[in-house]
């Protein structure tokens, strides 16, 4: 293998970028470690596909710095960048074969065509496409072009390599295994990845870390269990998995738990720094327990709706609490829709988040 | 990667200029090397700009070296200093300023204006039209103004890119702006030579213009009522004409569509009095039909043909053809869901015709009346041919230049009001239609058949299409017969003898001699067209690119400015050019250069526009990709764009050849005796009478140019995207190395 990767970092300080009067960034940082796969994630409109082209240069902040493998590559034109990306529409050029458009990023650096070539088919080879490389890209399948866009930014042996929602355009089936594929060639390789998607559940796939955006700004960064066990908001809660979000009140602390009243039931859940009084919960639908004996506990609903999917029945609960969305794995104690329940919840499942 | 310093390359061209080439234009011509041995610098008609300065008494082109010796200091510093940039823009914008403003001041007589010569006192030295070595130096400012933008943070610090934009700003400034605003001042001038806003008020009021002497007893009315009228006319007819074969062709089930869509292609390739020197065939004193009906019905042969009715049966023949193109587009973009939805709530096919599908075209209607109406207000090869006593305002702007008054105060003031009217109709179109786009058709694959109309409605589709189709096969067919008859009307015996006056060749002492008369105008025509056509593709596509692709302060506007020359007449430009460019610092006429110029300039538009739809179904991720891979926008725009637009590429170059071909108005202003073009050459026979020469030469042009389209399609070549290989390749790994190293 020739191909020889030296991953770099990513650093973002105090970035901004506005549009006219719309700002797309909102002095955000972060840093990306190197050798990592890195989401970032949320809702279309947040800033997460501006930031990824800033990675690229393609956009340039209108304030603060960004570095790459520790230089500053600020106000450096995506041409001049050690990073390449895949597109959502992989952009393949339609008029070159496959190969040309493997080896295009070396030619127009000045490689030699016929390393150039060579590079290419090794390039497709870690995508198992090498036999491929004198078709035009119209003859291939969506799965295959995408790959082929994967091996053309591989080759040129980028320090960070970006993917702009790169499954968006495979179907269900596909998705999961070319995610896999990526994320086994990232580790294999030792790449920096950053990668932007909009699907919570790819995200949770495939990162080491996940930073969260919303609205022109980074609403939580970590681990994929961290975001999921610990959001730190009720819009991360909401959005990384189903959360119901209950109002409760802090009764007490002890150590690094909290006592908190919801609804007449007692739970005990992390702290996290939230001092007594009115608090908010964000409680997994799957955190519900259900039970059919209306007197079990002091928190009772009435089933409105009830849909059997399976592995699972989803249930909505209509309770003093509000309008509560509840999943249940116990298929075989189905509960009926107008039946009056009890409620109680699995710690495992609940958060203390801003409200 | 991209270059360290990427304007050195242009300070050695703008030194090099200075120090080098001569700084004047060249009397023998742009391409005649004779001041490279006879004298060169050492000749004051041949020297550098710094020998004028220090020895020929031209000290305002010394401080021009303080501009090029600044970009050296830039060089201190890294290019993300700040000072780098400040530098870089200072000398690039001094330099440019500085050689305009000494080029507009001092000319061909000392100082041009009569106030420096007061406080300055009389200049004993001249200036002459630039040449080589000034042209290579602004060009050198420029791109290291452009570098300096760069630098400071402009499109994202692409060098290219900008130089890109700030060449098409300097030129539209140079070819459009700038001679349009020359017809301001002309306009407003006095014989003297002093601005008056009175002087412009008596001319632009003038009865000759706006007088309605028409209306109340029998003389005829002011040219710009005559003009207007003419065009609101042709344009309804047009429109009407147009919107019968739309229908026809997409509504109905005739026979033969594709032939009715031929006729698309006619006045594309129609030099512009074809169809008046076939009328005049037909229905002029001697044309076939007034002789025959003459003889049947024992009247004297009349001379309607000869103003408004001609002209407006000329027009009408012309630009049909424009307003049906228009018009398919239209009717063809009307999904045929809306009709299916009104027929399923109970509409009758006429009811759905009425109330949902021409509402919808109403813009589309719109379109093609001002279409025509900008066309028709533009001719003038028909009104010259034609027009008889009947005046329109691009040939009178024409007389007031080249009669015997030679009035240019007047011709400028007839071109404003020309120019209004047809920059009018541009606005509105733009304005108005802009926004009122009832495009129906998504980029959804739709089903559903487009309706047919009802009977009534066909058939009076059927009966005004089909005769006119008939017409304008007859008109065309007299053009390419008339060539061989011997005097139209009195001896109608075939002949060669038009062809050979023309176009006759013959083995001489020195081989072949070009003996025709028509020989010497075709070759200019064709060499300039063919110099032409690719600058103009060049600059057109360019342009394209920067709007479609670029986003800059200043963008509508850049986009107005290149849309403008659109609107302004030919004989509008014509004008502007004698007066922009007959004198220093930009002296052109006479060459072959401003010929070249304007077609660039008139014809530009459509490159912008065929450009910018071919580019906008690219999708932007393709050049996005290409940047990320290391390539700069230049690479991008030369291995990935152009490769793309293989067939708006083919179509700006058939289109901009064909139109300088066939163009005349403009033209007719440019031409000088060692330049002239085939168009002019025609008029002048036809104002000689000599309509057996003039008509074959006219099939000859048509001919040449079909060859042409043919030609360039088949060297420019379709883009191919998909290949018809359907074997698998499998282990061809050897192959394809040895394919493509």
């Amino acid at each position: 293998m020739s191909l020889d990767y030296k991953a770099g970092s990513v650093v973002f300080n105090k970035v901004s970028k506005r549009f006219g009067q719309v700002s797309a960034i909102d002095n955000v940082s972060f840093t990306i470690e190197a050798g990592q796969l890195v989401t970032l994630l949320g809702p279309s409109g947040c800033g997460k596909t501006t930031t990824l082209r800033m990675i690229a240069g393609l956009e340039h902040p209108t304030e603060g710095q960004i570095l790459i493998g520790d230089k500053d590559v600020t106000r450096l034109p995506a041409t001049d960048r050690d990073v390449s990306m895949v597109f959502q529409s992989y952009a393949l050029f339609p008029h070159m074969s496959v190969a040309e458009n493997v080896a295009y990023g070396l030619m127009v650096s000045g490689t030699a065509k016929a390393e150039a070539i060579d590079k290419a088919l090794e390039g497709l080879q870690l995508v198992g496409l090498a036999e491929y490389g004198n078709r035009l890209p119209s003859e291939l399948s969506g799965g295959q072009q995408q790959r082929v866009a994967v091996a053309r930014a591989l080759v040129l042996e980028p320090e960070v390599l970006l993917l702009d929602e790169p499954l968006s355009n495979l179907d269900a089936k596909l998705r999961r295994y070319v995610r896999e594929e990526i994320r086994d060639l990232q580790q294999q390789l030792g790449l920096t990845a950053v990668y932007v998607t909009h699907d919570q559940e790819e995200a949770l796939a495939v990162s080491d870390q996940i930073i969260v955006m919303n609205k022109s700004v980074i609403a939580q960064q970590g681990t994929p269990r961290e975001l999921y066990e610990q959001p730190v908001s009720a819009f991360v809660a909401d959005f990384i998995g189903d959360a119901n979000l209950i109002k409760a009140e802090l009764q007490s602390r002890e150590g690094d738990f909290a006592r908190i009243d919801v609804g007449g039931v007692n739970v005990q859940v992390p702290h996290r720094e939230q001092q007594s009084g009115a608090v908010t919960l964000a409680v997994r639908p799957d955190a519900v327990i259900l039970h059919a004996d209306p007197e079990v506990t002091a928190l009772t609903g009435q089933v409105t709706h009830a849909s059997y999917l399976g592995n699972q029945i989803q249930y909505t609960v209509d309770s003093e609490l509000g309008e509560l969305f509840v999943i249940d794995y116990r298929v075989d104690q189905p509960v009926a829709r107008g039946s009056s329940v009890a409620l109680d919840f699995n710690n495992r499942g609940l958060a203390l988040v801003a409200a | 990667m991209s270059v360290k310093h990427p304007f050195v390359p242009w300070l050695i061209v703008a030194w090099a200029g200075y120090l080098l080439l001569p700084w004047y234009v060249q009397e023998d011509g742009f391409w005649s090397m004779v001041w490279l041995f006879d004298g060169y610098l050492a000749d004051e008609y041949y020297t550098s700009a710094v020998f004028h300065g220090l020895q020929y008494d031209r000290p305002w082109l010394l401080p021009i070296a303080l501009f090029l010796a600044l970009p050296f200091m830039a060089l201190r510093y890294p290019r993300q200093h700040p000072n780098y940039a400040r530098i870089l823009i200072l000398a690039g914008a001094g330099g440019l300023g500085w050689l305009a403003v000494q080029g507009l001041l001092i000319g061909i007589s000392g100082w041009e204006f009569t106030a420096f010569e007061s406080t300055f006192g009389v200049l004993d030295q001249r200036q002459y039209g630039l040449g080589y070595g000034a042209l290579l130096t602004a060009a050198g400012f420029l791109v290291i103004l452009t570098s300096g933008l760069a630098a400071a943070g402009v499109m994202k610090g692409d060098v290219f890119v900008t130089s890109a934009i700030g060449t098409v700003i300097l030129l539209v400034t140079l070819f459009v702006f700038y001679p349009v605003s020359q017809i301001l001042v002309s306009a407003f001038q006095t014989e003297e030579g002093y601005l008056s806003a009175g002087a412009f008020a008596e001319s632009f009021t003038s009865s000759k213009i706006w007088g309605l002497a028409c209306l109340s007893d029998g003389r005829s009315c002011g040219v710009a009522w005559n003009s207007l009228f003419l065009a609101t006319l042709t344009g309804l007819s047009t429109t009407l004409l147009g919107l019968a074969f739309a229908l026809v062709v997409t509504r109905t089930g005739f026979r033969y569509k594709k032939s009715l869509r031929l006729l698309t292609v006619l006045p594309i390739v129609t030099p512009p009095f074809v169809i008046g020197l076939a009328l005049i065939l037909l229905f002029g004193r001697s044309g076939v039909v007034t002789q025959f009906t003459a003889d049947l019905l024992g009247l004297e042969p009349g001379r309607w043909l000869y103003g408004l009715p001609g002209v407006w049966l000329a027009q009408l023949l012309a630009f049909t053809p424009i307003a049906f193109l228009v018009l398919i587009g239209v009717v063809e973009g009307i999904s045929p869901a809306m009709e299916e939805a009104s027929q399923t709530l109970r509409g009758s096919r006429w009811q759905t015709f009425r109330h949902v599908s021409l509402p919808l075209m109403r813009p589309g209607l719109a379109n093609a009346f001002l279409i025509g109406f900008i066309e028709s207000m533009a001719d003038f090869g028909n009104p010259m041919v034609l027009g008889g006593n009947f005046e329109v305002l691009s040939t009178e702007i024409f007389f007031a230049i080249v009669g015997a008054q030679n009035d240019q105060g007047r011709a400028a003031v007839l071109a404003i009001v020309l120019l209004f009217f047809t920059l009018s109709a541009f606005f509105i179109q733009r304005k108005w239609l802009g926004k009122k786009s009832y495009t129906t058709v998504s980029g959804k694959a739709e089903s559903g058949l487009p309706m047919q109309v009802n009977p009534a409605l066909k058939w009076l589709s059927y009966g005004t299409a089909v005769p006119w189709a008939l017409f304008t096969i007859v008109i065309y067919g007299m053009v390419m017969f008339g060539g061989f008859v011997a005097n139209w009307g009195y001896d109608h015996s075939f002949t060669l003898k038009h062809y050979s006056d023309a176009f006759a060749l013959s083995w001489g002492e020195f081989g072949l001699v070009w003996e025709g008369q028509a020989w010497d105008s075709l070759w200019t025509t064709l060499g300039i067209s063919a110099l032409s056509a690719p600058l103009t593709a060049a600059v057109g596509l360019l342009t394209a690119y920067l709007l479609v692709r670029q986003n800059f302060a200043g963008k509508n506007l850049f986009e107005f400015g290149t849309m403008l020359s659109f609107a302004i007449p030919g004989t509008v430009i014509g004008v502007s050019y004698i007066l922009a460019f007959n004198v220093p610092p930009l002296e052109l006429t006479g060459t072959g250069v401003i010929l070249v110029i304007c077609f660039i300039f008139r014809n530009m538009p459509v490159g912008v526009r065929g450009g910018i739809a071919a580019m906008s179904q690219l999708d932007k991720s393709l050049d996005e990709a290409s940047l990320t891979l290391g390539a700069n926008s230049f690479t991008t725009l030369r291995k990935v764009v152009i490769p793309l637009l293989r067939p708006a590429i083919t179509a700006a170059l058939v289109y901009s050849f064909v139109r300088a071909i066939t163009s005349v108005s403009a033209v007719i202003f440019l031409v000088s005796a060692e330049h002239n073009m085939a168009t002019s050459y025609i008029i002048g026979l036809v104002e000689n009478g000599d309509y057996g020469i003039a008509i074959a030469y006219c099939s000859v042009l048509i001919l040449v140019m079909l060859g042409a389209i043919a030609a360039i399609q088949f060297s420019v070549g379709e883009r191919k995207l998909r290949s018809a290989r359907t074997v698998k390749a499998k282990n061809n790994n050897k192959r394809l190395k040895e394919q493509l190293v």
